[in-house]
């Protein structure tokens, strides 16, 4: 088990045919995702890296049983990609493009709303399950099989994240990038939510940053409904207000949304904070071990 | 992207906003002029910048006569004004809007933003106009109303009129006030702005109600389709570096430490400054080269980081997922052999073609440090900068 992405899920590549989408549909495949089919509007018919290419999403569902789509398609395009995968009823619609526009996505939002469709991200670096599926920009290698769920905002600080895991014998049931902008799609509820259902997840990793007030708000569930550990990180508490550090949801505004805030509620919720980005994974493990579940979680 | 004052109230009278008579001027003569057209009884002489806080600072001057105009606009012009949001360098003054005066009964204030809990846009009024709105959330919420808006129907009359009965706009002054209130909704999301705030929104005497101040900024991830806007731009209020970063698709903050930061990720480069500040050292700047980085805009990154004196050490943080590590390791070199390099420089290289990448640096015969893991990179970028 695992959350969102197994081994049978049937990945469709959105904008498969531009250069970035292509590297990564490479190394999709070799890690062994099943990626079975591509969609670039007037290229379908045609065939790139073994993978059928089709003009519309709807016509590369039919065609391929898909349930699920990464997509790559340039941001003035992206949220109008969004939308051809959510009325295709896919389950998953993953979206690693980033400078989407906020208007773009509060209309996004809007359109899925009362449907069927899981979105994750935008400016995310996906999903992976794993030894099983990964779906997105990461890199593979650093992953390991195993019971520590991993949700953030970033994706660096995932990969950075995964590899201290990893490193010190602790594999992931599923590492989930929610993306650094202000409107998005899953949040860290809703991930939380399912590593909480999941049997394999024994305890989760949540990475936040500076802006807004989501962290605040999941921790805040966390206390409320989490059977499970949760150990934390938030980037940014050297961040000057005002500014946008990088990702368009990362600001501290009117004095809201700061590094120093969200630390307080989440040890009030009960998870402990990592003091810096390079013990992660240690406050993590030494949490497991209070909980008696280091041995359990000790994968290799 | 930030616009000057005078600017939004251009936008906004197209989109017949009402804001009262103005124009905008670069010299004495010019603010003369532009009084003497207005031919209003008093005019104001206001400093534009991009920074709030203008009139505690001295930029904001009422004018009785013409004379007045040439003294105000004489001071103001090329004065230094320090705001709390200009820092303590504070900014010059380059452009004065003079605006006709007006008979102001009440100051109101409205304004729109992204409300990310929602992911809708919401309209916010308080009658506490004048003040800043944080302040007025603060101390007393409840004199804040908010209106959240659904994309499809847009702002509908019934919550701006809403709004207006609750921030307790007189009834004679309501057919006004909605339309003022639709019409920004409209500006914000057709010119897709992340903030509008009309700060005060006033009624005066003559039964009109207009936008005395006006902030409108704007969603970078828009401006491609923003041409009018971004003709807005004024490279005298932005820092120097940030402009060269931008050319090069750098996500670049400058900031008042030493150690310069390169980094691949927004997550990862406010956590490389977190780090370097925990081991007692100051960052110089944030530096995100992101994904898609080529070799060159790697080398444009170093430059950048280079050109500024305050940086005594730079601390490469790359973490390669959608970016190769050889990439970065080859603008690493064209970089230095381009510029020189005589100050200290960590690299830590990890993800995606690590390995090509640390024999590109070995193989290079510069003088780099290598890092086994970020705390090691920042701990030894801190070390060899203190030594220095």
């Amino acid at each position: 088990m695992s959350v969102f992405v197994n081994k049978d899920t049937k990945v469709l590549v959105q904008g498969i045919t531009g250069s970035t989408a292509l590297f990564h549909t490479k190394q999709m495949l070799e890690y062994g995702t099943k990626i079975v089919g591509g969609v670039t509007p007037k290229k379908g018919g045609t065939e790139v890296e073994g993978v059928p290419v089709f003009n519309t999403v709807s016509d590369a569902v039919n065609e391929t049983g898909a349930n699920a789509s990464v997509i790559y398609v340039p941001a003035p395009f992206a949220a109008d990609a969004i939308m051809e995968a959510v009325d295709a009823e896919l389950d998953l619609v993953i979206c690693i493009t980033e400078h989407i526009p906020v208007m773009d996505m509060v209309k996004v939002k809007r359109y899925m709303e009362g449907k069927k469709t899981r979105l994750v991200g935008p400016n995310c670096p996906g999903v992976i399950t794993p030894e099983e599926c990964k779906i997105g920009i990461m890199p593979g290698y650093i992953h390991k099989k195993g019971h520590i769920g991993v949700v953030s905002r970033s994706g660096t600080l995932t990969y950075e994240a995964v590899h201290q895991l990893s490193e010190n014998g602790f594999g992931q049931s599923t590492a989930v990038g929610i993306g650094g902008d202000p409107v998005n799609g899953t949040d860290f509820i809703d991930a939380l939510k399912a590593f909480n259902e999941d049997p394999e997840t024994e305890a989760v990793m949540m990475i936040g940053e500076i802006g807004g007030t989501a962290e605040e708000e999941a921790a805040e569930w966390v206390k409320a409904n989490m059977t499970k550990p949760v150990v934390g990180f938030i980037g940014g508490a050297t961040a000057p207000p005002g500014k946008r550090m990088g990702h368009a949801g990362a600001i501290i505004s009117g004095g809201k949304g700061t590094a120093e805030e969200k630390i307080k509620t989440m040890n009030a919720c009960g998870i402990q904070v990592a003091e810096t980005p390079s013990v992660m994974g240690e406050t993590l493990i030494n949490v497991l071990k209070e909980k008696g579940l280091h041995d359990k979680c000790k994968t290799h | 992207m930030n616009i000057h004052e005078y600017q939004g109230k251009e936008i906004l009278r197209s989109y017949g906003v009402a804001v009262p008579n103005g124009k905008v001027a670069y010299t004495v003569d010019e603010a003369v002029e532009a009084a003497e057209q207005l031919g209003s009884a008093v005019s104001v002489v206001k400093a534009q910048i991009h920074a709030g806080g203008r009139g505690k600072a001295g930029g904001v001057k009422v004018a009785k006569n013409i004379d007045e105009v040439r003294t105000y606009a004489d001071e103001i012009l090329g004065k230094t004004l320090v705001t709390h949001q200009t820092g303590p360098e504070g900014k010059e003054v380059k452009r004065l809007l003079i605006e006709e005066g007006c008979d102001i009964q009440k100051e109101y204030y409205v304004g729109l933003v992204l409300d990310r809990a929602t992911s809708r846009v919401t309209m916010m009024a308080s009658e506490e106009g004048g003040t800043e709105i944080e302040e007025v959330a603060e101390k007393t919420p409840e004199k804040i109303f908010k209106e959240v808006i659904d994309p499809v129907t847009g702002l509908l009359p019934y919550q701006a009129r809403r709004l207006a009965f609750n921030i307790n706009i007189p009834a004679e002054y309501l057919s006004k006030a909605v339309k003022f209130m639709m019409g920004l909704y409209q500006v914000f999301v057709e010119k897709d702005c992340s903030i509008a705030e009309i700060n005060p929104l006033v009624t005066t005497g003559d039964g009109d109600v207009l936008a005395l101040d006006a902030k409108l900024n704007f969603d970078d991830n828009a401006l491609f389709r923003q041409k009018d806007i971004v003709e807005y731009r004024d490279l005298d209020e932005e820092d120097e570096k940030e402009i060269e970063a931008s050319k090069y698709d750098l996500s670049y903050i400058a900031l008042d430490g030493n150690i310069g930061c390169m980094v691949n990720g927004a997550g990862l480069a406010m956590a490389t400054m977190d780090i370097i500040k925990h081991y007692n050292g100051d960052p110089a700047n944030f530096l995100d080269v992101g994904g898609g980085a080529t070799a060159e805009k790697v080398t444009e990154a170093f430059k950048i980081i280079l050109s500024d004196d305050n940086v005594k050490g730079i601390f490469v943080n790359i973490f390669g997922g959608i970016m190769k590590c050889d990439v970065i390791a080859e603008g690493v070199v064209q970089a230095t052999k381009e510029v020189g390099l005589t100050i200290p420089l960590v690299v830590r290289l990890e993800g995606t073609n690590v390995d090509a990448g640390k024999k590109i640096l070995a193989e290079s015969g510069l003088n780099i440090t290598p890092a086994e893991s970020m705390a090691d990179g920042a701990e030894k970028i801190v070390a060899l900068v203190n030594e220095a």
